[in-house]
């Protein structure tokens, strides 16, 4: 490849890591869809990848392949090198790949903290005694947002009284800190207003500063601009292009999400 | 209460009425015993409020399982036939000779088991929860006809007898019952990863499974736990009564989804209040109770009801 990532040294630092996924030559259909029709991308350890395509391009079926929730029909995964094989969330979860959807996936009638630690409640005790250690769960919430400098005044607030950017930072919060590899969004900023984008947006970098990896999945060019470094862009199932984000433009992106400039990264 | 919250709900008029929506059962109670007080004096004796308390138990222990299958978003109209099933099956056991202990064994299995097909049927097969347990009123409560003939068997155990009318100086056993089952349901609700699963579930059954939450079988739960609470609830209605009565219990039925509704939970589930629905189900009990003590005619009783809980649904209209 090209491009070198200048990350701090890894643990095993032989000459050069293997991107944190590799995909080649993914394919996926639904009966007489073919959704992905030979998609190739690389998400670089520690980079913010954006994933760019109009409406029916592949983007949601990609994502769902990489979370586990549609197995591919042929192609390869590769993780850290390895060949993966993804049957279901939970096993996409095991490698420490979290994914916020649009959706959210926030329980309102819990408190915060319940959301951050939803299905991965502390607890005390044995056996079949166990008991909720809330007190933990609670300070450990004031942590994990005070790190990400998410605002949220209180993790004992239910999730209804926030608002829809509060919503987004806790979800992109408890995404990043259980990812411990990969967070995948899910255009994190589609029903949010300026100031609120603005946020979330810092919130991104900052994942970025932590050398967690994002696929962010956004249709406004002015944020995959602001927030990413490299770019994808997916057409009619397939990988149309790949760009860095500092040597392209947003009209270029935009021409080649539409069509209007012919891809170059046919598979 | 904490209100430091996000910007621009500062409906002050509203809250309050919030407020009365989420304690409308306890501040109800409080009502009615004040009412029932100044209109006689019968009312607030301790022999009154003693046999009060032990009528609201079987209630209050039907009440609980109903809390937990509309916690997530369900409802369990079962509860009117699987009581007076619970209760044939430890009459018949009885009349065998197989003794109380085996005899109410087989009661709280044979609720437990209700419930578990409930909870079959809907968590697993994803039929509606309102036509499956409509469909199980239904066969239940001809089982039970089929079992005792239709008749009442009476079970003549000083035990029960005991229990009913006995405790540990003034607390009387059947408090004891209820208690301990509504703090095992405040315990499972609020104080164990199940509870958390349970309102998740009933709150947003996508995101609960999305976050890994086998929701199938935390809804299989609820509905098992509510036919539990129906076979503990028999043993105190043949110990109550004397005998096994095999008709449909529907009173029982609507005034267990009346006291989780009263007690401020959502019937769309994902909120439950244990207190709440405890009030609830003592309010309606001591409606009852004082309309009898007024010398009321029974059959304004069910418009008395009816009519609470219709007030307490419009009330919850304003609690957001």
């Amino acid at each position: 490849m090209a491009e070198t990532t200048g990350q701090p040294e890894r643990e095993s630092s032989v000459a050069t890591d293997p991107p944190l996924v590799e995909i080649t030559g993914l394919r996926k259909s639904f009966d007489a869809v073919h959704a992905l029709q030979g998609v190739n991308l690389t998400l670089a350890q520690g980079e913010v990848t954006a994933l760019l395509g109009d409406n029916g391009a592949g983007k949601s079926t990609l994502v769902r392949c990489l979370t586990g929730v549609h197995p591919p029909d042929e192609g390869e995964i590769r993780f850290r090198g390895e060949p993966i094989r993804l049957n279901s969330p939970d096993d996409a979860r095991r490698l420490g790949i979290e994914t916020v959807y649009q959706t959210l996936g926030l329980i309102e009638d819990l408190q915060v903290w319940q959301n951050l630690y939803l299905n991965r409640e502390l607890t005390t005790g044995f056996g079949p005694f166990q008991v909720l250690d809330k007190k933990a769960m609670i300070a450990h919430s004031t942590e994990i947002l005070a790190k990400l400098d998410v605002n949220v005044p209180n993790v004992r607030a239910t999730v209804r009284r926030m608002s829809g950017g509060q919503r987004q930072s806790i979800a992109i919060a408890r995404a990043a800190n259980w990812g411990k590899t990969l967070v995948i969004m899910d255009e994190p900023t589609a029903a949010l207003g300026v100031r609120e984008t603005a946020a979330v947006e810092a919130l991104i970098h900052r994942l970025r500063d932590s050398d967690v990896t994002v696929l962010l999945i956004s249709h406004d060019m002015g944020q995959v601009l602001r927030v990413a470094d490299t770019a994808y862009v997916l057409r009619r199932g397939q990988t149309a292009a790949r760009r860095e984000i500092a040597k392209t433009t947003g009209d270029e992106l935009v021409g080649l999400i539409t069509g209007a400039i012919e891809g170059d990264a046919h598979a | 209460m904490v209100d430091v919250q996000a910007p621009g709900r500062g409906l002050g008029g509203r809250l309050s009425v919030a407020a009365a929506a989420r304690y409308a059962a306890p501040i109800g109670l409080v009502v009615v015993f004040l009412a029932f007080f100044i209109a006689t004096p019968n009312f607030l004796t301790l022999g009154n409020i003693s046999d009060l308390l032990v009528s609201a138990a079987i209630l209050l222990v039907l009440a609980m399982g109903q809390q937990l299958v509309v916690t997530v978003a369900g409802i369990d109209l079962s509860v009117g036939s699987n009581l007076p099933w619970s209760a044939a099956v430890l009459g018949f056991a009885y009349t065998q000779g197989w003794g109380l202990a085996v005899s109410v064994l087989l009661a709280l299995l044979a609720g437990l088991l209700v419930g578990v097909v409930n909870g079959l049927l809907v968590a697993r097969l994803n039929m509606t929860d309102f036509i499956v347990t409509l469909g199980s009123l239904s066969v239940v409560s001809g089982i039970t006809l089929l079992l005792t003939q239709g008749n009442t068997v009476a079970v003549n155990s000083a035990f029960l007898r005991g229990l009913a009318l006995n405790g540990i100086g003034p607390v009387r056993w059947f408090w004891v019952v209820a208690f301990v089952v509504a703090a095992l349901v405040g315990f499972l609700l609020f104080r164990t990863r199940t509870g958390t699963y349970l309102l998740s579930t009933g709150g947003n059954i996508d995101a609960a499974r999305e976050a890994g939450i086998n929701v199938s079988r935390i809804r299989l739960i609820a509905y098992a736990s509510s036919g539990l609470a129906c076979g503990v609830a028999s043993v105190l209605l043949v110990a109550r009564t004397g005998g096994a009565d095999p008709s449909l219990q529907t009173d029982l039925l609507l005034s267990s989804i009346a006291a989780v509704v009263l007690g401020g939970s959502s019937l769309f589930g994902g909120k439950a209040s244990v207190f709440g629905s405890v009030a609830g189900a003592v309010l309606l009990q001591s409606l009852i109770n004082g309309f009898t003590l007024l010398g009321i005619s029974q059959y304004y009783q069910p418009i008395a009801v009816g009519a609470v809980v219709l007030g307490a649904a419009f009330i919850s209209r304003f609690q957001k």
